[in-house]
């Protein structure tokens, strides 16, 4: 017994040495050179400007905005759509929602659940300081489990990265 | 003083007949240089009904040792064609030069008997051909329907002996089952063998189930569910069947895991935009709040003795791994690289942790140590998350996904596992698309809970 548990000890300590010799090179030591390298991979100005996929609440009000990767910063265009949905919202008083938040396919599942509850969130926030009634809205996140367009490209995953709003009565 | 000095004498002792005595593996080093192996049919005494005779078990036991050991990448399996002895004759003492002409550095051989009360006896020895020597000699008692798992458990001994670590066949795998198409796809809770056999549906695909995680001390399972849309951590029994819902929680609740002891829950919970870390006592229920923080904190992992944590957040403005103590006290970063990082989950032997990365629209499964220093990335592809330690430390299972064409098809998911060297890398075969997969522990050291 004691032999077996050395033995694991010296196996840690091969391992440990052999991870060690190799390791050195994908390294990188400050946080600075972290910075500018995430600040690339992850485009600001990518949310998507189109209709297609888009459906319709009523006349003219789109049931959807689109964020930038990685974000849940309302654009100018998300908040025009959202101030048009709290115009509706406020003149059918007995309609209730539920906003869905999504990610596209590029990220972590549990992160993705994250990011869709605080872009729905956001979207809710919004819809409640131009006067909806808070309890008037639900929030659901589905992260990347429900994309819209379901092609692995460029596109899709800017339809897909979206909080969609949904009647519920 | 003196007890340290008797260590480091026993340290070199074993060193010394590790090296120069009996025959062993180096398993730092993947599959380079496998260690030729030779697994007999096992022998069936006369006594055997012929029920049990026509399992075959004497080519049944040995098919599925050979399979696991050399799946392990560790071991070169050689062809039964060549073997010149019979099983019986193997069993009993082999002729080691006949081993050694055909280049089997160990042999495996066995027999089959029945015992009075109905039970098989599955008796197995493992030969060192180089030193004409028995290394291990054991017997296992059980219904005949059980012989994976008794083929499983030979399979741990024998790398347990040749590796001076213990093994990882014994235990299962849940994951989840994907089918239909991206937009409508139906996901099923699965659990199955290591090797992929013995799949059990544990869901119909009513509703939406992700991260299953198996308890590495019970067969509890904690996943996510949208059972009547409403996003929840659930913990679930594979044996009873019984369920129940993780803590009162007014919003969704996602990411959990099992502490190492299996009696806590760890899992975020999402409300007005901000995902923070929660833990729940399973026995006792009661909730604890470990962060408080704006941005998103998630994919929390616990360290194998329980006092540290590591989990995902984007506190610095991009997804990151961090650590802290078990208390939420003492919040560091560790990933410094270039890259977003997600997924941390800690080894079942404490160094180092699992994670996955994002770096210039590509996905690695990588490892750190534990304060983030020696990150050794192991597999690149187009997209690949999720790293589970097998019960051992010594291989990762995750699950890897191809890109769908314009019209959103031939995307899918599939099984992978790699060894912690960065070779070995394997598809494990689901009948169905597979995404979410979790290791158990060892089932034979199980059933604390």
């Amino acid at each position: 017994m004691l032999l077996n548990n050395l033995s694991k000890v010296i196996l840690v300590l091969i391992v440990t040495l052999f991870l060690g010799a190799c390791a050195t090179k994908q390294q990188a030591t400050t946080a600075t050179a972290t910075a500018t390298a995430t600040a690339t991979t992850a485009p600001t100005d990518d949310a998507y400007t189109g209709t297609e996929t888009v459906k319709y609440l009523a006349d003219g009000i789109s049931d959807r905005i689109f964020f930038a990767t990685n974000k849940s910063d309302l654009t100018s265009a998300a908040t025009a759509t959202l101030a048009k949905q709290s115009t509706y919202l406020k003149a059918n008083p007995t309609l209730n929602v539920v906003l869905e938040g999504h990610a596209d396919e590029r990220g972590t599942r549990e992160y993705n659940l994250a990011l869709g509850e605080r872009r729905a969130t956001a979207a809710k926030n919004y819809l409640i300081s131009n006067g909806v009634a808070a309890n008037r809205i639900k929030v659901i996140s589905y992260g990347k489990e429900k994309p819209a367009n379901p092609a692995s490209n460029v596109l899709a995953w800017s339809q897909n990265r979206r909080t969609v709003t949904v009647k519920t009565n | 003083m003196k007890y340290k000095i008797l260590k480091v004498f026993i340290l070199f002792f074993f060193l010394t007949t590790k090296s120069f005595g009996l025959v062993s593996v180096d398993i730092t080093r993947g599959n380079l240089d496998p260690l030729p192996l030779a697994v007999s049919n096992f022998y069936l005494d006369e006594n055997l009904t012929d029920n049990i005779k026509k399992l075959q078990l004497e080519v049944k036991i040995p098919e599925l040792i050979e399979n696991n050991l050399s799946r392990s990448g560790l071991f070169f399996a050689l062809e039964k064609k060549s073997f010149i002895q019979k099983p019986e004759v193997a069993h009993n003492r082999p002729r080691f030069e006949d081993w050694s002409f055909i280049k089997a550095q160990v042999l495996v051989t066995g027999k089959v008997s029945l015992e009075k009360d109905g039970r098989v006896k599955v008796e197995f020895k493992l030969w060192d051909i180089v030193s004409a020597t028995e290394l291990s000699a054991l017997a296992f008692y059980t219904a005949s329907d059980n012989w994976r798992r008794v083929s499983h458990i030979i399979s741990d001994k024998i790398y347990e002996r040749l590796t001076g670590e213990k093994g990882y066949f014994d235990s299962r795998i849940i994951y989840v089952s994907e089918t239909g198409p991206k937009v409508d796809r139906k996901k099923r809770l699965a659990v199955m063998d290591q090797d992929g056999y013995g799949i059990k549906y544990l869901t119909l695909g009513n509703e939406l189930v992700l991260t299953p995680r198996f308890s590495p001390t019970s067969q509890n399972v904690t996943y996510m569910s949208y059972f009547k849309n409403l996003p929840r951590v659930y913990l679930l029994n594979i044996e009873t069947g019984i369920q129940d819902l993780v803590g009162d929680f007014p919003g969704m609740t996602f990411a959990p895991r099992f502490s190492s002891d299996g009696k806590k829950i760890i899992m975020s919970f999402a409300q007005e935009g901000n995902s923070d870390i929660y833990t729940m006592d399973i026995k006792t229920r009661v909730v604890e709040r470990l962060t408080d923080h704006p941005s998103i904190d998630t994919s929390p992992s616990y360290s194998p003795d329980g006092s540290y944590i590591t989990f995902n957040s984007d506190r610095s403005g991009f997804q990151q791994i961090y650590t802290m103590k078990s208390d939420g006290a003492n919040v560091k970063r560790i990933s410094f690289g270039e890259g977003l990082y997600g997924t941390p989950v800690w080894s079942p032997r404490g160094d180092l942790i699992a994670f996955t990365k994002l770096y210039k629209n590509k996905f690695y499964i990588g490892v750190m140590r534990s304060d983030g220093s020696g990150e050794r990335l192991l597999t690149e592809n187009y997209y690949q998350e999720a790293p589970s330690w097998a019960p051992n430390g010594r291989v990762l299972i995750f699950y890897r996904e191809t890109a769908s064409d314009s019209g959103g098809r031939g995307g899918g998911a599939k099984l992978w596992s790699i060894d912690l060297t960065g070779y070995n890398e394997r598809l494990i075969q689901t009948p169905t698309d597979a995404s979410d997969p979790s290791w158990s522990g060892l089932l034979s050291e199980k059933q604390k809970n």
